[in-house]
Protein backbone atom coordinates (compact mmCIF):
# COMPACT_ATOMS: atom_id res chain seq x y z
CA UNK A 1 0.00 0.00 0.00
CA UNK A 2 2.79 2.74 1.32
CA UNK A 3 4.22 1.81 -2.54
CA UNK A 4 1.20 2.03 -3.97
CA UNK A 5 1.17 5.78 -2.98
CA UNK A 6 5.10 6.67 -3.15
CA UNK A 7 4.61 5.51 -6.74
CA UNK A 8 1.39 7.00 -7.92
CA UNK A 9 1.74 10.34 -6.78
CA UNK A 10 5.10 11.83 -7.45
CA UNK A 11 3.96 14.93 -5.56
CA UNK A 12 3.81 13.37 -2.79
CA UNK A 13 6.04 14.51 0.08
CA UNK A 14 7.55 10.75 0.60
CA UNK A 15 5.74 10.32 4.34
CA UNK A 16 2.13 11.75 4.78
CA UNK A 17 0.81 13.04 8.34
CA UNK A 18 -2.11 11.79 9.54
CA UNK A 19 -3.45 13.19 12.78
CA UNK A 20 -6.46 10.85 13.76
CA UNK A 21 -8.82 12.44 16.53
CA UNK A 22 -10.55 10.26 19.20
CA UNK A 23 -7.66 8.23 18.57
CA UNK A 24 -6.57 6.31 21.29
CA UNK A 25 -8.82 3.76 21.29
CA UNK A 26 -11.40 1.77 19.17
CA UNK A 27 -12.20 2.53 15.98
CA UNK A 28 -9.56 5.71 15.86
CA UNK A 29 -7.21 3.64 17.25
CA UNK A 30 -7.83 1.03 14.54
CA UNK A 31 -7.93 4.09 11.72
CA UNK A 32 -4.24 5.20 13.15
CA UNK A 33 -2.76 1.55 13.37
CA UNK A 34 -3.97 1.18 9.43
CA UNK A 35 -2.84 4.25 8.51
CA UNK A 36 0.19 3.59 10.31
CA UNK A 37 0.60 0.36 8.36
CA UNK A 38 -0.04 1.89 4.88
CA UNK A 39 3.22 4.32 5.42
CA UNK A 40 1.55 7.76 7.04
CA UNK A 41 3.25 9.01 9.76
CA UNK A 42 0.13 9.47 12.64
CA UNK A 43 -0.76 11.08 15.09
CA UNK A 44 -3.51 10.39 17.48
CA UNK A 45 -5.37 13.43 19.83
CA UNK A 46 -7.74 12.76 22.77
CA UNK A 47 -8.67 14.50 26.35
CA UNK A 48 -6.45 12.16 28.05
CA UNK A 49 -2.98 10.55 27.80
CA UNK A 50 -3.75 6.30 27.08
CA UNK A 51 -2.00 4.59 29.45
CA UNK A 52 -0.43 2.93 26.54
CA UNK A 53 0.27 3.75 22.78
CA UNK A 54 1.38 1.50 19.86
CA UNK A 55 5.24 1.90 18.85
CA UNK A 56 5.28 4.94 16.40
CA UNK A 57 2.16 7.19 16.87
CA UNK A 58 2.24 10.12 18.22
CA UNK A 59 -0.29 11.38 21.11
CA UNK A 60 -1.33 14.88 21.35
CA UNK A 61 -3.78 16.32 23.99
CA UNK A 62 -6.85 17.31 22.29
CA UNK A 63 -10.26 18.73 23.37
CA UNK A 64 -12.49 19.00 20.47
CA UNK A 65 -14.85 21.52 22.12
CA UNK A 66 -11.81 24.22 22.49
CA UNK A 67 -10.48 25.92 19.32
CA UNK A 68 -7.27 26.70 21.53
CA UNK A 69 -6.51 23.06 22.28
CA UNK A 70 -7.45 22.08 18.67
CA UNK A 71 -4.97 24.56 17.57
CA UNK A 72 -2.35 23.45 19.38
CA UNK A 73 -2.47 19.84 18.84
CA UNK A 74 -2.23 20.86 15.15
CA UNK A 75 1.07 23.02 16.37
CA UNK A 76 2.52 19.77 18.15
CA UNK A 77 2.04 17.52 15.36
CA UNK A 78 3.37 20.34 12.45
CA UNK A 79 6.05 20.84 14.97
CA UNK A 80 7.13 17.43 14.85
CA UNK A 81 5.81 15.43 12.14
CA UNK A 82 5.36 18.32 9.92
CA UNK A 83 1.63 19.70 8.24
CA UNK A 84 -1.45 17.27 8.68
CA UNK A 85 -2.30 15.85 4.73
CA UNK A 86 -5.51 13.37 5.66
CA UNK A 87 -7.59 14.30 8.79
CA UNK A 88 -9.41 11.52 10.46
CA UNK A 89 -12.39 13.20 12.41
CA UNK A 90 -13.47 10.57 14.83
CA UNK A 91 -13.62 12.35 18.15
CA UNK A 92 -17.25 11.68 19.44
CA UNK A 93 -19.46 11.44 22.87
CA UNK A 94 -22.41 10.23 23.70
CA UNK A 95 -25.14 11.02 26.05
CA UNK A 96 -28.28 8.48 25.90
CA UNK A 97 -31.31 9.10 27.26
CA UNK A 98 -34.85 8.93 25.47
CA UNK A 99 -36.12 12.29 24.38
CA UNK A 100 -38.31 13.11 27.29
CA UNK A 101 -35.48 12.81 29.94
CA UNK A 102 -33.04 14.43 27.65
CA UNK A 103 -32.05 17.67 28.58
CA UNK A 104 -31.13 20.54 26.95
CA UNK A 105 -27.17 20.80 27.87
CA UNK A 106 -26.98 17.20 26.94
CA UNK A 107 -28.15 17.59 23.22
CA UNK A 108 -25.94 21.02 22.98
CA UNK A 109 -22.82 18.62 24.84
CA UNK A 110 -22.86 16.24 22.04
CA UNK A 111 -23.44 18.51 19.43
CA UNK A 112 -20.52 20.87 21.03
CA UNK A 113 -18.49 17.62 20.79
CA UNK A 114 -19.42 15.74 17.48
CA UNK A 115 -20.25 18.57 15.08
CA UNK A 116 -18.95 21.80 15.80
CA UNK A 117 -16.00 19.83 17.55
CA UNK A 118 -15.35 18.35 13.82
CA UNK A 119 -15.97 21.89 12.34
CA UNK A 120 -13.01 23.51 14.56
CA UNK A 121 -10.80 20.34 13.15
CA UNK A 122 -11.42 20.67 10.04
CA UNK A 123 -11.30 24.49 9.99
CA UNK A 124 -7.74 24.31 11.30
CA UNK A 125 -6.59 21.13 9.39
CA UNK A 126 -7.95 22.89 6.00
CA UNK A 127 -5.01 25.51 5.40
CA UNK A 128 -2.22 23.57 5.35
CA UNK A 129 -4.05 21.19 2.88
CA UNK A 130 -4.90 24.08 0.45
CA UNK A 131 -1.25 25.16 0.61
CA UNK A 132 -0.29 21.64 -0.16
CA UNK A 133 -2.67 21.56 -2.68
CA UNK A 134 -3.29 17.68 -1.22
CA UNK A 135 -5.37 16.94 1.43
CA UNK A 136 -8.10 14.49 3.02
CA UNK A 137 -10.72 14.92 5.32
CA UNK A 138 -12.64 11.85 6.67
CA UNK A 139 -15.54 12.50 8.97
CA UNK A 140 -16.83 9.55 11.06
CA UNK A 141 -20.43 10.15 10.76
CA UNK A 142 -22.95 6.70 12.02
CA UNK A 143 -25.72 4.69 10.43
CA UNK A 144 -28.24 6.29 13.32
CA UNK A 145 -27.29 9.43 11.61
CA UNK A 146 -29.67 8.34 8.68
CA UNK A 147 -32.23 5.90 10.21
CA UNK A 148 -32.44 7.43 13.80
CA UNK A 149 -32.31 5.33 17.20
CA UNK A 150 -34.49 5.71 20.02
CA UNK A 151 -32.74 7.24 22.74
CA UNK A 152 -29.79 9.21 20.78
CA UNK A 153 -31.57 12.13 19.56
CA UNK A 154 -28.36 14.10 20.36
CA UNK A 155 -25.86 11.50 18.71
CA UNK A 156 -28.05 11.10 15.52
CA UNK A 157 -28.38 14.78 15.07
CA UNK A 158 -25.23 15.13 15.41
CA UNK A 159 -24.01 12.50 12.73
CA UNK A 160 -26.36 13.26 10.71
CA UNK A 161 -25.33 16.83 10.73
CA UNK A 162 -21.15 15.95 9.69
CA UNK A 163 -22.70 14.60 6.32
CA UNK A 164 -23.77 18.61 5.45
CA UNK A 165 -20.49 19.78 7.50
CA UNK A 166 -18.67 17.20 5.20
CA UNK A 167 -20.14 17.73 1.86
CA UNK A 168 -20.19 21.52 2.10
CA UNK A 169 -16.48 21.40 2.94
CA UNK A 170 -16.37 18.62 -0.16
CA UNK A 171 -17.63 21.20 -2.65
CA UNK A 172 -16.00 24.27 -1.24
CA UNK A 173 -12.19 23.29 -0.92
CA UNK A 174 -12.53 20.54 -4.44
CA UNK A 175 -10.72 22.89 -6.15
CA UNK A 176 -7.93 22.57 -3.91
CA UNK A 177 -7.60 18.76 -4.42
CA UNK A 178 -8.70 18.33 -0.71
CA UNK A 179 -11.54 15.75 -0.74
CA UNK A 180 -13.94 15.22 2.19
CA UNK A 181 -15.79 12.00 2.76
CA UNK A 182 -17.89 10.04 5.44
CA UNK A 183 -17.53 6.47 6.63
CA UNK A 184 -20.97 5.71 8.40
CA UNK A 185 -20.31 2.67 10.97
CA UNK A 186 -22.82 0.04 12.18
CA UNK A 187 -22.73 -1.39 15.37
CA UNK A 188 -18.88 -1.60 16.17
CA UNK A 189 -17.83 -3.62 18.97
CA UNK A 190 -15.96 -0.70 20.74
CA UNK A 191 -16.30 0.54 24.46
CA UNK A 192 -19.60 2.77 23.64
CA UNK A 193 -21.20 0.00 21.88
CA UNK A 194 -20.14 -2.36 25.29
CA UNK A 195 -22.42 0.65 27.42
CA UNK A 196 -25.59 -1.08 25.55
CA UNK A 197 -27.70 -3.80 27.16
CA UNK A 198 -27.43 -7.45 26.01
CA UNK A 199 -31.11 -7.55 25.06
CA UNK A 200 -30.65 -4.13 22.80
CA UNK A 201 -27.56 -5.74 21.61
CA UNK A 202 -29.13 -8.13 20.33
CA UNK A 203 -31.69 -6.98 18.63
CA UNK A 204 -29.32 -4.43 17.01
CA UNK A 205 -27.29 -7.65 15.77
CA UNK A 206 -30.65 -9.49 14.70
CA UNK A 207 -31.27 -6.34 12.42
CA UNK A 208 -27.87 -6.33 10.99
CA UNK A 209 -28.18 -8.37 7.47
CA UNK A 210 -24.83 -10.02 7.95
CA UNK A 211 -25.44 -10.62 11.04
CA UNK A 212 -22.54 -9.63 13.59
CA UNK A 213 -21.16 -6.46 15.33
CA UNK A 214 -18.51 -5.12 13.30
CA UNK A 215 -14.51 -4.58 14.48
CA UNK A 216 -12.89 -1.63 14.02
CA UNK A 217 -10.65 -3.40 11.50
CA UNK A 218 -13.85 -3.18 9.23
CA UNK A 219 -13.76 0.75 9.40
CA UNK A 220 -10.51 1.40 9.41
CA UNK A 221 -10.45 -0.47 6.04
CA UNK A 222 -12.78 1.93 4.75
CA UNK A 223 -10.80 4.90 5.89
CA UNK A 224 -7.18 3.46 4.32
CA UNK A 225 -8.82 3.39 1.27
CA UNK A 226 -10.72 6.86 1.55
CA UNK A 227 -7.21 7.96 2.10
CA UNK A 228 -5.44 6.36 -0.43
CA UNK A 229 -4.47 7.74 -4.02
CA UNK A 230 -7.58 5.07 -5.08
CA UNK A 231 -9.73 7.15 -3.86
CA UNK A 232 -9.00 10.53 -5.54
CA UNK A 233 -12.27 11.14 -7.65
CA UNK A 234 -14.53 10.65 -4.52
CA UNK A 235 -15.27 13.33 -2.47
CA UNK A 236 -18.37 14.16 -0.83
CA UNK A 237 -19.73 10.46 -0.65
CA UNK A 238 -20.65 8.33 2.91
CA UNK A 239 -19.25 5.12 2.74
CA UNK A 240 -21.53 2.85 4.98
CA UNK A 241 -19.75 0.06 6.96
CA UNK A 242 -22.88 -0.98 8.51
CA UNK A 243 -23.44 -4.78 7.36
CA UNK A 244 -25.99 -3.59 5.37
CA UNK A 245 -28.24 -2.14 8.71
CA UNK A 246 -28.54 1.12 6.86
CA UNK A 247 -28.70 0.02 3.36
CA UNK A 248 -31.50 2.23 1.52
CA UNK A 249 -30.94 5.17 4.11
CA UNK B 1 6.25 54.21 3.77
CA UNK B 2 3.83 53.48 1.85
CA UNK B 3 6.00 51.54 -0.79
CA UNK B 4 7.38 49.43 2.19
CA UNK B 5 3.53 48.33 2.38
CA UNK B 6 3.24 47.43 -0.79
CA UNK B 7 5.87 45.73 -0.83
CA UNK B 8 5.03 43.81 2.23
CA UNK B 9 1.66 43.55 0.42
CA UNK B 10 2.78 42.21 -3.16
CA UNK B 11 4.94 39.29 -0.80
CA UNK B 12 1.83 37.98 0.60
CA UNK B 13 0.48 37.97 -3.09
CA UNK B 14 3.12 36.03 -4.61
CA UNK B 15 2.85 33.77 -1.54
CA UNK B 16 -0.37 32.87 -1.76
CA UNK B 17 -1.44 33.32 -5.13
CA UNK B 18 2.19 31.84 -6.47
CA UNK B 19 2.05 34.58 -9.20
CA UNK B 20 5.44 36.65 -10.17
CA UNK B 21 5.98 39.78 -8.10
CA UNK B 22 6.14 41.86 -11.49
CA UNK B 23 2.82 40.80 -11.98
CA UNK B 24 1.53 42.69 -8.80
CA UNK B 25 0.81 46.01 -9.85
CA UNK B 26 -2.73 48.04 -8.34
CA UNK B 27 -4.04 47.55 -11.68
CA UNK B 28 -4.43 44.07 -11.58
CA UNK B 29 -7.69 42.06 -11.32
CA UNK B 30 -7.64 38.83 -9.52
CA UNK B 31 -9.71 37.11 -11.51
CA UNK B 32 -8.26 38.03 -15.04
CA UNK B 33 -4.72 38.94 -14.51
CA UNK B 34 -3.93 36.90 -11.69
CA UNK B 35 -5.99 33.65 -11.97
CA UNK B 36 -7.09 34.05 -8.87
CA UNK B 37 -10.68 32.82 -7.41
CA UNK B 38 -12.57 33.38 -4.28
CA UNK B 39 -10.88 30.97 -2.18
CA UNK B 40 -7.74 32.43 -3.03
CA UNK B 41 -8.96 36.17 -2.31
CA UNK B 42 -10.22 34.95 0.96
CA UNK B 43 -6.83 33.76 1.53
CA UNK B 44 -5.06 36.50 0.17
CA UNK B 45 -6.97 38.55 2.86
CA UNK B 46 -6.24 36.33 5.75
CA UNK B 47 -2.66 36.38 4.89
CA UNK B 48 -2.44 40.40 4.86
CA UNK B 49 -4.70 40.76 8.19
CA UNK B 50 -1.65 38.29 9.75
CA UNK B 51 0.53 40.65 7.87
CA UNK B 52 -0.52 44.23 8.75
CA UNK B 53 -2.42 43.03 12.22
CA UNK B 54 -5.93 44.61 11.17
CA UNK B 55 -8.94 42.71 11.00
CA UNK B 56 -11.14 42.40 7.52
CA UNK B 57 -14.17 42.15 7.41
CA UNK B 58 -16.50 39.74 5.14
CA UNK B 59 -18.84 42.73 3.79
CA UNK B 60 -15.62 44.88 2.76
CA UNK B 61 -14.92 42.50 0.13
CA UNK B 62 -17.95 43.45 -1.88
CA UNK B 63 -16.48 44.70 -4.64
CA UNK B 64 -12.49 44.13 -4.05
CA UNK B 65 -11.48 43.54 -7.57
CA UNK B 66 -7.76 44.33 -7.57
CA UNK B 67 -4.91 44.19 -5.83
CA UNK B 68 -5.06 48.33 -5.74
CA UNK B 69 -8.55 47.74 -4.20
CA UNK B 70 -7.38 45.19 -1.26
CA UNK B 71 -4.04 47.76 -0.94
CA UNK B 72 -6.53 50.83 -0.37
CA UNK B 73 -8.98 48.61 2.13
CA UNK B 74 -5.76 47.29 4.44
CA UNK B 75 -3.71 50.37 4.14
CA UNK B 76 -7.03 52.46 5.66
CA UNK B 77 -7.19 50.98 8.34
CA UNK B 78 -3.19 51.31 9.58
Amino acid sequence: MSDAITQTDQTATPNRVAFVTGGSRGIGLACALQLKADGFAVAVGSRSEPSELADGLLWVPLDVTDTDSVDAAFGTIEEQLGPVAVLVANAGITKDTLVLRMKEDDFTTVIDANLTGNFRVSKRAIRPMMKARWGRIILMSSVVGTMGQTGQANYSASKAGLVGLGRSLAREFASRNITVNLVAPGPIETDMLAEISDAAREAMVGAVPLGRVGTPADIAAAVSFLASDGASYITGATIPVDGGLGMGG
Amino acid sequence: MSEDNFDRLKKCAVEVLGVDADKITKEAKFADDLDADSLDLVEFVMALEEEFDVTVEEEELEGVETIGAAYDLVVGKL
